[in-house]
């Protein structure tokens, strides 16, 4: 399935990237070259082949219902770009009329 | 006398039962409303919910942050619920085995395999950039609940008449139909999953259209989180708000969420739609959110239905969006939001291994299970002969059932019991806004009035002022009714004197009972019990009333 500039388009827009035109060109064929490759799987026979959900031969790591200590409030903040007071001060969420 | 008490007559528009929510204001409210709804004749209205739980483990369910409620901002927070580059994210046991228990409470199958997914959106209360929920691998799927059908909107359709097609699911089948007991609808659940809750923004301005920022506070993001999707299988408003209520009776009653809507641990956003009756297709569906109540539920979805009727009516068609519940002015408005929205991209969450979850585990938390709300519903019926509605209403809290059943073992009439606290209980309980568990007044304290109202000590009337004082203070009743001398006046001369001064100052109505409008009698009763603050026997005052006035003659 050969990737169209739009699919580009679309995926930068989901993941808020701003591309130039150049990018878009090249990434169409980047991205259409990754794909490509990864259709050779398909060549495979998976007939009876289970889905695999994660790589590594691991299965239900759970950790117990216990409270451990959280980060000083000043740590938590310390990277935030805005603050206001002990909150993360961000942009207005929704573009609306 | 207990008149009032032992009727259900002014029971009805008491308080709610369970403390929270405006249960029984809006069972009236329906009751009224559906009165009318004839659009329902026509149209059949169906809808789905999508419920979200909190759950009530101590600590997130990826991290050992602590998931109390009202901490200081950002203080419950640490590396891996504020999405920090480099962290692992751990499951929490707890949480896990509250869904399977969730899961078999609401007669699901639980999955053998089951994996966490990435659910991938930008929003500032999801420090991530992408939720961690469940996609094509929830850990519960195909269950149901059974509820009491709406009896107002089965009208014949192909699949609402009671008993309807059998095996058919969603539909109203006679299964449940026992003696006296009304049709039953099956809402099918379509899946249980877990999930992550983001964080809390506060708006600046107005709301979130005017504001220019919002401040955000983490505390809440990754605390576990439940999602509860229902089949559409709702044929109405009225179902919607049982079906939430019966819901919430049962994630109860498993201890799994405390599911106060209030404080947002238990919300619900609804699919809707409408078609003419008769018809098998689907039209097109609302969502609507923002539905902040139990009542907010009912009336959203009761102007969202009659909203697309309108419109198919009008020969318009219904517009598939998303749209906002307003309160404030009691109507639906669509929402904006950006066209990639609904565009996830899920994938297996690489942080997080797979869960096999063994059958002997399942096994161990079924066995483990309590007495569902249902069950024990219908024990009370057998067990203590209370209507339909009794046992429905006492059971929806399990403090309320345990309270019930503590005072019903040691006294002699459970209907009775049932009446205080349905009525006088659950009245104070919410004009105080507390839990049952919050108030000193005991089972056994409650008993123990009712006992002094059969002794003749106290008239029922003047036990509502006692168990008042009871409800705030645990004192016991014998206690209260000696200190303020609230003893029943039952003396036969006290009263005849009493009973002489009310027939010389009111030679009118004295009268009139002579001239036989016996009407004339509860007058003078009143002014006897007035004059006794409602101390007197009034059955006796009647007795002795009469005999004076007959004597007089
Ligand atoms: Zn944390």
């Amino acid at each position: 399935m050969p990737i169209t500039k739009q699919d580009v388009e679309h995926v930068a827009a989901l993941a808020r990237l701003e591309l130039g035109e150049e990018e878009k060109e090249s990434l169409t064929e980047q991205l259409g070259k990754i794909l490509e490759y990864a259709d050779k799987l398909k060549e495979l026979d998976t007939e009876g082949v289970p889905p695999t959900a994660h790589p590594l031969p691991i299965k239900n790591v759970f950790r117990e219902d216990r409270v451990r200590p959280s980060l000083p409030v000043e740590d938590a903040l310390a990277n935030a770009p805005e603050r206001e007071g002990s909150f993360f001060k961000v942009p207005r969420i929704m573009e609306t009329d | 006398m207990s008149s009032n008490l032992s009727g259900s007559s002014d029971l009805i528009g008491s308080g709610n039962l369970s403390g929270s929510g405006n249960l029984r204001s809006s069972i009236n409210t329906s009751a009224r409303e559906s009165e009318g709804h004839r659009e329902y004749e026509e149209y059949e209205v169906i809808i789905g919910l999508e419920v979200h739980a909190e759950l009530l483990t101590d600590s997130k369910i990826f991290c050992g942050c602590s998931t109390k409620f009202g901490a200081a901002p950002n203080s419950h927070v640490c590396p891996i619920c504020l999405g920090m580059p480099g962290v692992l994210p751990v499951v929490n046991r707890k949480a896990v085995e509250f869904a399977i228990r969730t899961g078999l409470a609401l007669n699901c199958e639980i999955a053998e395999f089951s994996k966490f997914d990435r659910k991938n959106y930008f929003y500032p209360d999801l420090p991530k950039n992408y939720q961690i929920s469940q996609y094509d691998l929830p850990l519960c799927r195909n269950g149901y609940i059974d509820i009491p059908a709406d009896t107002s909107v089965l009208s014949g359709g192909p699949d609402d008449s009671p008993g309807g097609r059998p095996g058919e699911k969603g539909s109203c089948t006679g299964a449940g139909i026992q003696a006296g007991r009304g049709p039953v609808r099956r809402i099918r659940i379509k899946r249980v999953h877990l999930e992550e809750e983001a964080g809390k923004s506060i708006h600046e301005g107005q709301n979130i259209v005017e504001s220019s920022f919002s401040l955000e506070d983490y505390n809440r993001a990754g605390i576990p989180l439940m999602e509860i999707v229902s089949e559409p299988d709702i044929r109405s408003p009225r179902e919607a708000y049982v079906y939430l209520s019966t819901l919430r009776a049962i994630l109860q009653y498993i201890g799994v969420s405390d599911c106060k809507m209030e404080e947002g641990s238990l919300r619900c956003d609804a699919n809707i739609s409408v078609r003419p009756r008769g018809s098998t297709r689907y039209g097109a569906q609302t969502e609507l959110k923002n539905l902040n109540s139990f009542r907010a539920v009912e009336k959203g979805l009761a102007f969202e239905a009659a909203r697309q009727i309108d419109a198919l009516r009008r020969g318009e068609r219904v517009v598939r969006e998303t749209r906002h519940w307003d309160e404030a002015r009691g109507i639906t408005v669509p929402m904006r939001s950006k066209e990639e929205a609904h565009d996830y991209r899920y994938f297996p969450e690489p942080d997080l291994v797979p869960m096999v979850i063994e059958r002997e585990w399942v096994e161990r938390i079924r066995e483990e299970l309590p007495e569902l709300p249902g069950a024990r519903k219908e024990r009370l019926m057998k067990e203590y002969g209370l209507p339909e509605y009794d046992a429905g209403l006492i059971t929806e809290s399990r403090a309320m059932a345990d309270f019930f059943e503590a005072c019903a073992r040691n006294y002699r009439d459970p209907k009775i019991v049932s009446n205080w606290v349905m009525g006088e209980l659950s009245r104070l309980l919410n004009e105080s806004g507390k839990d049952i568990s919050e108030v000193p007044v005991t089972p056994g304290g409650l008993a123990d009035m009712l006992k002094l109202i059969d002794e003749g000590v106290i008239s029922g009337k003047i036990a509502k002022a006692v168990f008042e004082e009871m409800f705030s203070t645990g004192k016991a009743a014998r206690e209260i009714v000696k200190e303020k001398g609230l003893v029943q006046i039952a003396d036969e001369g006290q009263l005849l004197n009493i009973i002489d001064q009310v027939i010389a100052e009111n030679p009118g109505p004295v009268a009139d009972v002579a001239a036989g409008k016996d009407k004339a009698i509860t007058f003078l009763v009143g002014q006897v019990m007035r004059k006794t603050q409602g101390r007197a026997n009034p059955q006796l005052a009647t007795r002795l009333l009469r005999e004076r006035l007959q004597e007089g003659r």
